[in-house]
C-alpha cells in the first residue's frame, strides 16, 4: 500500500505548495494501487486455477463464482462498518442464518407474503445489531466478547426457530427468484451502458466542478484511465455472463449495496464520523460527535447486512437448515475486507474492499472445489491466505507508526 | 489599554482535599497574548479547564464582553466564543486536513440527519482561505493529518479552533515537544491570532517561548496568582522567582498595573 512513502515523509520540504505531484502519486498509490494490487492477485489466482483446470475461466463457472460470492460479499459490507470503527462482529454468520430462518418460517410455515417475510428477517438482523451495539456501548464490554456471546446465542435461536425438522425448504418464487433470476443479453447490455455512462458522468462532472472551484482534484488522465478500466470490466463481465445464463439479479443486488454503502461511507456526514470514530474516538467525542450513537448504528448496519446476506444465501440454497450461516461464512466475511485493505485496527478501509476480498476468497474456494482438493488442503490454504492478509495489514500499520502516522 | 473580553474573578476549585484554584482573578484582552505559567500542579490546567467549561468552578464569576456570563460545560464556553486547543490536539490522523478542520461541523448539501452529503468543495475552499489567512504551511489540505509534522498538526488544531469564530483562544502547551523551526511556526501563528484581535491565552513551561510571544505573563503558584507582569519590563529571573515563590509580591505588581 505504501510503496513511495519514504520521500513523502518530509512535508516540511514540500512547503506551501499546493497539491504536489508527489502527493497525488501518494494518493494514487494508497487508493487505486491498493485496489489494483488485489485485482492483480485475483488475476493471478484465476490464471493459476485455469492452468490447472480449463473449466475455471468458463462462462458457466465464472457465473457460479459471482453467485457464490454474493452472500459473503453482502455480509462483508456490513463487517466493513464495524471494522471502520475498530471493532469486530463475530456474530454475522449466526445472524445471517437466524434472519434467513425467521424469513423462511414466516413464509413457509406461517404463509406470510415473501416481501413481508424478508423485511421481518432483515428487521430481526437490525434488532440484533441494536442489542449488541447497546451492550457494547453501555457496558463497555469488548465487541469481541459481546458478539462471541451473540454467535452462540443466535445459533441456538436458529435451531429453535427451525424447530424439530431442522430444515425449511423454500419454494415461494418471491424468495427463490432473488438468487435464481437471470436477465437476458439485451438487459445485460443496457445495464452495462447505463452503468458506464453514470460512472463516467459522475466522475467527470465532479472533476469539472472541482476544477471550476479551484480545489484539488485528481489528474484528468488518471480519471480517464479509471473510467476506461471500469468500462472494460463491466463490458467483459456482461459478455461472459451473457454467454452463460445471463446477468444474475443477485449480482445486481450485491452491486447496489456496495455502491450505496460506498456512497454512505465516503460522501456523507455519517461516513465521515464513522472514520473519525475509528481513527481517534476521543477526538471525535471532543468534536461533538455522538461516538456511541455512531457505534450502535455501525453494529445495526452490520447485522442488517448479515441478514440480507443470509437471505440471499437461503434463496440460492432453496432452503434454510441447521448449518445455515455456519462453517466458513463468518471467517470469510471478516477476511474478505481485510484481504483487500480494510484495517482490523479501525479508521482505514472501504466498502469496495468487501467486494474485492469476497472475489479473492470466492475464487480460491471455487478453484479448489473445481480441482477436487481434499478438505484438509482446502482448510490449510484458506487459513494461509487469511494469515497472509492479516500480516499485510499489521505490517502496513507498523510502517505507518514508524512514520509517525497511526 | 483595551477593555478585557473575558474577566474571571475569584475562581476557586477544590478537588477533595486539594485547593486547585484559590480565588484567582484573570483578565484576557483582545489583541493580546497572555501567557499562563507556573510549576507543575500550580493549577494552570485547572484554570484553563474552568474557563473552557470542562470543570465547573466552586465559586467565582465570569464577565464576557462586559456582561456577566455563566460557564457550565464545554458547550456554553464555545457558545460564548471561547475555544481551547488541548495539548493532545485531538486530531484524527486517518483523516485529511479538511476533514479534521470541519470534524463535527461539516458543510453539507441536502439530505437528512447524518445522511447528508458532504460539501467537499466548499469545505476545501474555506480550509484554504483559513490556512492562508493564518499563513499555515502544509503540503496540501488533502494531506492526511498523520503525515504532518508536529508543528503542522499544532497549526491545524489551532486553525480548527478558529472555525467557530471565537473571541478567546486558549492554547495548552502549544510548543511542547516541537523542534526549533516548528516552534517558530507555532509562535508566528500565535502572533497572527493576536493580529486578528483575538484574546489569546497560552499555557507554557518554556519561558523563552513565553517571552518571545506574550504581552503579559500571569504566574500561578499553588492555586493563587503569584504575579502578573508586562513582558516588556520583566526579566526571566522575576518570573522564575514568582513561579518558585521566591518573589511572590503580588500586591506590589498589582499596584504597578
Amino acid at each position: 500500500m505504501r510503496v513511495g512513502d519514504p520521500d513523502v515523509a518530509s512535508p516540511e520540504a514540500a512547503g506551501a505548495e499546493e497539491t504536489s505531484p508527489r502527493d497525488l502519486m501518494r494518493r494514487f498509490l494508497q487508493g487505486d494501487l491498493a485496489s489494483l494490487r488485489v485485482i492483480l492477485a485475483i488475476a493471478v489466482i484465476w490464471i493459476i486455477f485455469d492452468v490447472q483446470n480449463e473449466r475455471f475461466l468458463s462462462a458457466a463457472n465464472l457465473t457460479n463464482l459471482f453467485l457464490q460470492i454474493t452472500a459473503v460479499g453482502l455480509i462483508a459490507i456490513g463487517v466493513v462498518m464495524v471494522l471502520l470503527i475498530g471493532e469486530i462482529d463475530l456474530s454475522v454468520g449466526a445472524v445471517s442464518g437466524l434472519a434467513a430462518a425467521v424469513m423462511a418460517v414466516l413464509n413457509v410455515k406461517q404463509g406470510w407474503d415473501p416481501a413481508l417475510a424478508i423485511a421481518v428477517g432483515v428487521l430481526a438482523g437490525a434488532s440484533i445489531g441494536l442489542l449488541q451495539g447497546l451492550l457494547f456501548t453501555r457496558f463497555r464490554i469488548p465487541s469481541f466478547v459481546v458478539t462471541l456471546a451473540g454467535l452462540l446465542t443466535w445459533q441456538g435461536a436458529l435451531l429453535l426457530v427451525l424447530g424439530k425438522t431442522g430444515t425449511v425448504n423454500l419454494s415461494n418464487s418471491g424468495i427463490t427468484d432473488l438468487a435464481n433470476t437471470f436477465y437476458g443479453p439485451a438487459v445485460g447490455w443496457i445495464f452495462a451502458a447505463i452503468a458506464i455512462a453514470v460512472f463516467a458522468l459522475v466522475t467527470l462532472g465532479g472533476h469539472r466542478k472541482r476544477l471550476a472551484a479551484g480545489v484539488t482534484t485528481e489528474p484528468t488522465p488518471l480519471l480517464l484511465a479509471r473510467i476506461v478500466a471500469v468500462a472494460v470490466v463491466v463490458i467483459v463481465a456482461v459478455a461472459i455472463l451473457n454467454s452463460d445464463r445471463g446477468l444474475p439479479l443477485a449480482l445486481l443486488i450485491l452491486l447496489a449495496f456496495v455502491i450505496s454503502f460506498q456512497l454512505l461511507t465516503t460522501r456523507t456526514v455519517f461516513g465521515r464520523h464513522l472514520f473519525a470514530v475509528g481513527g481517534n474516538a476521543e477526538a471525535a467525542r471532543r468534536a461533538g460527535i455522538g461516538v456511541d450513537k455512531i457505534r450502535v448504528i455501525a453494529f445495526v448496519l452490520c447485522s442488517s447486512m448479515a441478514a440480507v446476506g443470509g437471505i440471499l444465501a437461503a434463496s440460492r440454497l432453496l432452503a434454510v437448515n441447521q448449518s445455515s450461516g455456519g462453517s466458513n461464512l463468518l471467517l470469510e466475511a471478516i477476511a474478505a475486507p481485510v484481504i483487500a485493505g480494510t484495517s482490523l485496527f479501525g479508521g482505514r478501509g472501504s466498502v469496495w474492499s468487501a467486494l474485492l476480498g469476497a472475489t479473492v476468497i470466492g475464487s480460491i474456494s471455487n478453484g479448489m472445489n473445481l480441482l477436487a482438493l481434499e478438505s484438509s488442503v482446502k482448510f490449510m490454504i484458506t487459513g494461509g491466505v487469511l494469515l497472509a492478509a492479516v500480516i499485510i495489514d499489521a505490517v502496513a500499520r507498523s510502517r505507518r507508526q514508524a512514520e509517525g502516522r497511526v | 489599554m483595551s477593555d478585557p473580553i473575558l474577566s474571571a474573578r475569584g475562581l476557586s476549585k477544590r478537588f477533595g482535599p486539594v485547593q486547585a484554584l484559590d480565588g484567582v482573578d484573570l483578565e484576557v484582552r483582545a489583541g493580546e497574548v497572555l501567557a499562563l505559567v507556573g510549576d507543575n500542579g500550580a493549577g494552570k490546567s485547572t484554570l484553563v479547564k474552568s474557563i473552557s467549561g470542562i470543570h465547573d468552578v466552586d465559586s467565582g464569576e465570569f464577565v464576557f464582553e462586559g456582561s456577566p456570563a455563566t460557564i457550565r460545560g464545554p458547550a456554553s464556553a464555545t457558545e460564548l466564543g471561547i475555544a481551547t486547543v488541548y495539548q493532545d490536539l485531538a486530531l484524527c490522523d486517518n483523516l485529511d486536513v479538511v476533514a479534521n478542520l470541519f470534524l463535527g461541523q461539516e458543510e453539507t448539501v441536502g439530505g437528512v440527519g447524518s445522511v447528508r452529503a458532504l460539501d467537499e468543495i466548499d469545505m476545501e475552499q474555506r480550509s484554504h482561505e483559513l490556512l492562508e489567512q493564518l499563513s499555515v504551511t502544509i503540503p496540501s489540505v488533502r494531506s492526511e493529518v498523520g503525515t504532518l509534522s508536529g508543528g503542522q498538526r499544532q497549526q491545524v488544531a489551532v486553525a480548527r479552533s478558529l472555525l467557530g469564530e471565537p473571541k478567546v483562544v486558549m492554547l495548552d502547551e502549544p510548543t511542547a515537544a516541537l523542534g526549533v523551526v516548528q516552534t517558530k511556526q507555532v509562535l508566528d501563528l500565535i502572533r497572527r491570532l493576536r493580529e486578528r484581535n483575538l484574546g489569546v491565552v497560552v499555557i507554557s513551561h518554556n519561558l523563552a517561548d513565553v517571552f518571545a510571544v506574550a504581552d503579559r505573563i500571569f504566574v500561578l503558584r499553588l492555586g493563587r496568582r503569584s504575579g502578573i507582569y508586562e513582558t516588556s519590563d520583566t526579566t526571566e529571573e522575576q518570573v522564575v522567582g514568582a513561579i518558585t515563590g521566591a518573589t511572590a509580591d503580588t500586591a506590589e505588581q498589582e499596584r504597578q498595573l
